[in-house]
């Protein structure tokens, strides 16, 4: 009996907390997606209570007009971010890819004491602030900045490159902070790898190129798929990199919900915005969650 | 995996870590620049950290920071480790595919929405804005990240040793606490590290959730970011990151003599 009692709450706990905190939000988000803007406070006007019961909610909900829905549609701004930023956050996850892996893989191929300290090397930036590693690049990028100085110095350039408040700066600025997210799942999927395969392949008379996309290549797909949906997700509604390092030209669905929010006080629309970036990012987002809990049910 | 580390695989190695390394250590030099202009090396100097000591709003954003990191941290570990609990012992209970999904959703969910969902909540039921709603707030997304952590410290674990206490006579919860616990007590250690250097960091939600009179330190150093880059903001940055590091290689020393301590065993 005690001991039922025990489980329960073990599990009910963390469950309402997030209940709660997580999903209750949600609901409170989309409610007033759905409310009209007004002014006072707080800045909107509800067109249903959750205490109204399901049969005068559902009568509500089919005379809504989803004004703001219709508003973000007609208003080329808000697709142009939405847009933008998915391919923003596609071009820095194939960057972020092309300079992880090799990375992964030599770490994965490094003398056994070794891996270790590397390992704790990857991890060590993603301990320290995301903000302060955003900001340490202003100073490299800008005009006057050290990355340019470097460059005239050399001879390399004869003028000052402008990179800073471009989209360069912002790609630079999320591979920067979210390689460990790549490097860390591509890693252990390619440390657990048997060489012997590898071996086997170029036995067969496979190139080494050959062994590589045949064997590691394909056996690494599911670390890789990790790691791209990791740095992803995350860099669609990334607001502090575009902020910084993006100029004015800089489009991105989270800094436009900033601003809807934080400068235009307008709740209603930052909360359509925040409801669709949801929904387009419910597949990725179930995808990685999949992938998540069969990764678990295997280690087990 | 093993093999030879060839020179292409050394060079990436190389490259990677300067790549990730660099910007900091650039950070950190330029901290101790003698010139305001912070691009510009004009000798070395301390003055910008006697500077810091001296903004009274830096410092007390530094200490709100604090505070909140670290409630919310021992709150997250508690119910984070809860949370691992449930999902690796419980496999079957009626709401678990939508527990699941709650448990992995905010490990990749982008901050605004959180924040901004979040603060809503907390207009909603009229619950006044200030260090308890950030703290509040920190607790929820960093739980996750603990729960993954404990998570798959405990898959690993051999549940046998906790029924056998339990066949000895001990009830469920002390069997827990003696024999899982003590087994399972690093990963809950890196998800209380974890979380608290998580809310350390914290910009995004911070800045969605707080009130008037708890302006967290990154909510400061970005107002002051926003007017440009300056050296007492890069003193800043270096003393955080040197707080970080110490703790990172203090947890990972540890760790490395209880792995040894459990070899020989």
């Amino acid at each position: 009996m005690l001991r039922a009692v025990t489980n329960r709450l073990v599990i009910l706990i963390p469950y309402f907390w997030l209940l709660f905190f997580f999903l209750l939000p949600f609901l409170i988000v989309l409610r007033i997606a759905l409310s009209d803007l007004e002014y006072g406070q707080p800045p909107y006007a509800p067109q249903f209570s959750f205490s109204d019961g399901w049969e005068v909610i559902s009568e509500k909900l089919s005379r809504l007009d989803f004004e703001n829905f219709a508003f973000l549609a007609g208003d080329k701004l808000y697709i142009n971010s939405y847009l933008s930023s998915l391919y923003i956050a596609f071009v820095s996850t194939i960057l972020t890819l092309l300079i992880g892996f090799p990375l992964a893989y030599g770490m994965a191929r490094a003398p056994e004491n070794l891996r270790p300290i590397l390992l704790m090397m990857v991890i060590l930036p993603f301990w320290t602030s995301f903000l302060i590693r955003v900001y340490a690049w202003i100073g490299i990028l800008k005009r006057e900045g050290l990355l340019n100085q470097f460059l005239l110095w050399l001879g390399v350039i004869d003028a000052p490159l402008e990179i800073l408040s471009t989209n360069k700066a912002v790609f630079i600025g999320i591979v920067y902070s979210y390689l460990p997210f790549m490097v860390l799942p591509i890693y252990s999927t390619l440390e657990k790898m048997d060489e012997s395969l590898v071996e086997a392949a170029r036995d067969l008379g496979c190139t080494r190129i050959a062994a590589f996309w045949k064997v590691t290549a394909r056996l690494a797909v599911p670390g890789v798929l990790a790691g791209c949906l990791l740095v992803f997700i995350p860099a669609v509604g990334e607001f502090v990199i575009p902020d910084l390092l993006g100029g004015s030209g800089t489009l991105m669905i989270g800094k436009t919900l900033w601003i809807e929010f934080f400068n235009n006080s307008d709740w209603t629309v930052a909360s359509a915005i925040a409801m669709i970036l949801l929904i387009v990012l419910v597949v990725p987002i179930v995808w990685f969650q999949n992938a998540q809990a069969r990764a678990t049910e295997a280690g087990r | 995996m093993s093999g030879r580390w060839s020179w292409f695989n050394i060079t990436s190695v190389v490259f990677g870590f300067a790549f990730l390394y660099l910007p900091i250590v650039l950070l950190v030099i330029y901290s101790f620049n003698e010139s305001r202009l912070v691009t510009v090396w004009a000798g070395f100097s301390t003055k910008w950290y006697g500077e810091l000591f001296r903004n009274e709003s830096i410092l007390d954003a530094a200490w709100v920071t604090v505070r909140v990191a670290f409630i919310s941290a021992s709150v997250a570990t508690v119910l984070g480790t809860l949370a691992a609990v449930s999902l690796v012992r419980f496999t079957r209970f009626r709401g678990r595919t939508l527990f699941t999904g709650m448990v992995y959703a905010p490990l990749v969910m982008p901050e605004v929405i959180t924040g901004l969902s979040l603060l809503l909540l907390f207009v909603a039921i009229d619950f006044a804005r200030g260090f308890w709603t950030v703290t509040l707030a920190h607790i929820t997304f960093s739980l996750c990240f603990v729960a993954v952590v404990v998570q798959s410290r405990l898959v690993s674990f051999d549940k046998s040793l906790e029924e056998a206490a339990q066949d000895l006579g001990c009830p469920p919860f002390q069997a827990f606490m003696k024999v899982t616990l003590p087994v399972i007590f690093p990963a809950v250690i890196s998800g209380w590290m974890l979380a608290f250097t998580l809310s350390l960091d914290d910009l995004v939600i911070a800045s969605f959730t707080s009130g008037p009179g708890a302006t967290t330190l990154p909510m400061k150093i970005y107002s002051q970011v926003r007017l440009g880059v300056t050296p007492e903001i890069n003193a800043v940055c270096t003393i955080l990151i040197g707080i970080v590091t110490t703790g990172v290689i203090i947890a990972a020393l540890l760790n490395k003599r209880r792995a040894m301590q459990d070899d020989r065993v």
